[in-house]
């Protein structure tokens, strides 16, 4: 009954025959109820009661849970396999409300036939009464077939939403974790530290400044996962921090020059945007280059675009691939001008040009609105 | 005679700060060279021969190991190979290589307990060298085998940087505005040559710009072996090799009339069956 490619879904065959019976279950626990409802509220007879309530009631949800399914699967046909929606097993309530009517005029027949057959007795129906008899019987099983099925997709709607948060939060976890990763990479924290450890014993001032500076970077690198934006001239801090801290350690190989005008300092970017370019500049461009160079943070408005440049002057790019953590780097920037822009980003890093050689990024972001007048 | 030895770190604080810290662990000791990248340790090394030489493992132009490598293949065979101490400030892999291979290494930043004992065991290590007289054979292949060891280490070494899943079969060459595409299996060697790599054939040879460091883990290690530290030959492509009084090996080529050396940190490839 069930294609093979439609199998692929989040619950196995297993679980989800499994899910059908429990709720056969239910809508029959619900019969019990309410035959035992009617039995004390208007005295109606016990056995004859249970054994048409149960019977109507397994009947209805046999005749709407199929008839859902069925029809689910025939309005997602053109989804793609392994999509959600091929996996989606509610067709709408437009769809729901004439299978929950049909179903319970077929389900209240063919139960009340099988509860008089088990019984022996005959039963009022829709098509032996009364016109009146028989369109309060459909009320009354109408009413309880909408509220257990309201009931049921409730339910799975709460667990299919419960799974995409965890599933969501999980995946946000590992980013973070990998982004801390490559931010505080364990050589540039203890390459740093062993720095500070020198500058206490002989320049106290110093390193209490150097201090300060691994505490901004780091705070900035423990929250720039949390907070969604920043202005530009924090951004530009940040780096001058982290380029601050290298150049105590690299000595006069490290130079660095900043240009952010003054209408852009309030500009809001996604924290730590350029931080992993500036990494790569210095890992890859002035670290192996004995005689180091310079690193150029610039900001300008171009249009209505806001454009952020990281130059160094180091080894440039070779024809090598470089190592994983670059890559993840780069992928990282993409990654969340993606999200976070989609087209109106672009990001690029090719070799300097110019005499000076070396690598260029140039990041182009939309400018917001409000800022743009300003 | 007092021991003498070289610092090659990058960091100018951190290397002021090794030097001084040595003074007071080990106040004899003369520092002959104190220099910021791994090009400028081989050349002081060599000129100066110092007893023992600390390391930085990420310095720029030659790294740590690299230069320990220049240094034990270019080191004159009438002196006995310095000790080496590798100076890190955190490298996962470099760590478990050191233990691995009982080599001596000192953390950053330098606590002064734990360079007193690095210096005691130096100290005891040059004291039973001078009793026992100049380097035995035996002494300086136990040195050369840790250094193998060390190249060889996953994550660490050359040879395994970014071993990749299959290896190269054709290199693109460019001559003039033509692509020369060469097959692997034709190149008799590879020679490292600045930021280039000379490329070899019978016919001819070519310039491809690519270190050799990043070319070597393309390589299939069966075929090619590392002979020095700038020249990887194919194996079924070499005659003879003959020994000379240095412990290095004269390599002559089949269909070809280039010499080549092996260093002794790569002699052992070259046995008698």
């Amino acid at each position: 009954m069930t294609p093979a490619a439609e199998d692929r879904a989040t619950d196995t065959p297993v679980q989800r025959r499994a899910q059908f019976a429990v709720r056969g279950l239910r809508s029959a626990g619900f019969g019990v109820v309410l035959a035992a409802c009617l039995v004390l509220a208007f005295g109606f007879p016990f056995w004859s009661t249970l054994a048409h309530s149960v019977s109507i009631a397994i009947t209805c949800w046999f005749t709407i849970d199929t008839g859902r399914l069925l029809v689910a699967r025939w309005v997602h046909r053109n989804a793609l396999p392994g999509s959600p929606e091929a996996e989606g097993r509610w067709p709408g309530w437009p769809w729901m409300l004439p299978i929950i009517l049909v179903g319970t005029i077929i389900g209240f027949s063919v139960g009340s036939s099988v509860a008089d057959w088990i019984t022996g007795r005959n039963s009022p129906g829709y098509l032996r009464g009364s016109w009146s008899e028989g369109l309060a019987l459909l009320v009354m099983s109408l009413v309880p077939g909408l509220v257990i099925t309201y009931w049921f997709y409730s339910r799975e709607i709460i667990a299919a939403k419960e799974a995409a948060v965890q599933t969501a939060q999980r995946q946000a976890a590992e980013h973070q974790l990998k982004l801390l990763e490559s931010q505080l990479e364990p050589h540039m924290l203890f390459n740093t530290l062993a720095n500070l450890r020198v500058l206490i014993g002989i320049d106290p001032k110093r390193a209490q400044a150097m201090l300060d500076q691994l505490i901004a970077f780091l705070r900035a690198t423990l929250s720039a996962s949390r907070a969604a934006r920043h202005p530009l001239g924090a951004e530009f801090a940040r780096l001058a921090d982290y380029l601050a801290l290298m150049q105590l350690r690299m000595g006069e190989r490290l130079q660095t020059r900043f240009e952010l005008p003054g209408e852009l300092e309030a500009v809001p970017v996604p924290p730590l945007l350029l931080q992993p370019l500036v990494e790569n500049s210095i890992k890859h461009g002035l670290e192996p280059n004995v005689a180091g160079g310079r690193i150029d943070v610039s900001a300008a408005r171009e249009g209505e675009q806001l454009v952020l440049r990281v130059r160094d002057t180091g080894t440039g790019l070779g024809e090598a691939p470089r190592g994983d953590s670059t890559r993840f780097g780069l992928a990282q920037v993409r990654e969340r001008l993606a999200t976070l822009y989609g087209a109106k980003a672009s990001f690029e890093l090719v070799n300097a040009g110019d005499a000076e050689g070396g690598t260029l990024a140039t990041l182009r972001l939309p400018l917001p609105q409000t800022t743009a007048g300003a | 005679m007092n021991a003498s030895a070289l610092i090659a770190e990058d960091e100018p604080l951190l290397a002021a700060n090794l030097q001084a810290e040595l003074a007071r662990a080990w106040p004899e000791l003369r520092i002959v060279a104190n220099v910021r990248h791994g090009a400028a340790a081989l050349e002081a090394a060599l000129a100066q021969r110092p007893d023992v030489v600390f390391l930085d493992i990420r310095m720029p132009g030659l790294s740590g190991l690299e230069a320990a490598q220049a240094v034990s293949e270019d080191w004159p065979e009438s002196v006995p190979l310095p000790l080496i101490v590798f100076v890190t400030a955190y490298d996962q892999y470099a760590l478990q290589a050191f233990k691995h291979a009982a080599l001596d290494y000192v953390l950053k930043p330098v606590l002064p307990e734990r360079l007193a004992q690095t210096c005691a065991r130096l100290r005891s290590a040059l004291q039973q060298r001078r009793e026992r007289g100049i380097n035995t054979s035996a002494a300086l292949e136990a040195s050369l085998a840790q250094l193998r060891g060390l190249l060889a280490a996953p994550g660490l070494g050359a040879v395994a940087a970014a071993a990749t899943s299959s290896p190269l079969r054709v290199i693109q060459a460019a001559v003039g505005t033509a692509i020369h595409m060469v097959p692997v299996a034709d190149v008799l060697y590879f020679e490292a040559a600045d930021k280039y790599v000379r490329v070899v054939t019978a016919e001819r040879e070519y310039l491809v710009r690519i270190s050799l460091r990043e070319l070597l883990p393309q390589l299939d290690a069966q075929r090619f072996w590392q002979v020095h530290r700038g020249t990887v030959v194919r194996a079924d492509a070499i005659n003879t090799a003959v020994r000379d009084e240095s412990g290095k090996l004269a390599l002559t080529l089949r269909g070809h009339n280039d010499k080549l050396t092996a260093s002794r940190l790569y002699a052992h490839l070259f046995k008698a069956m």
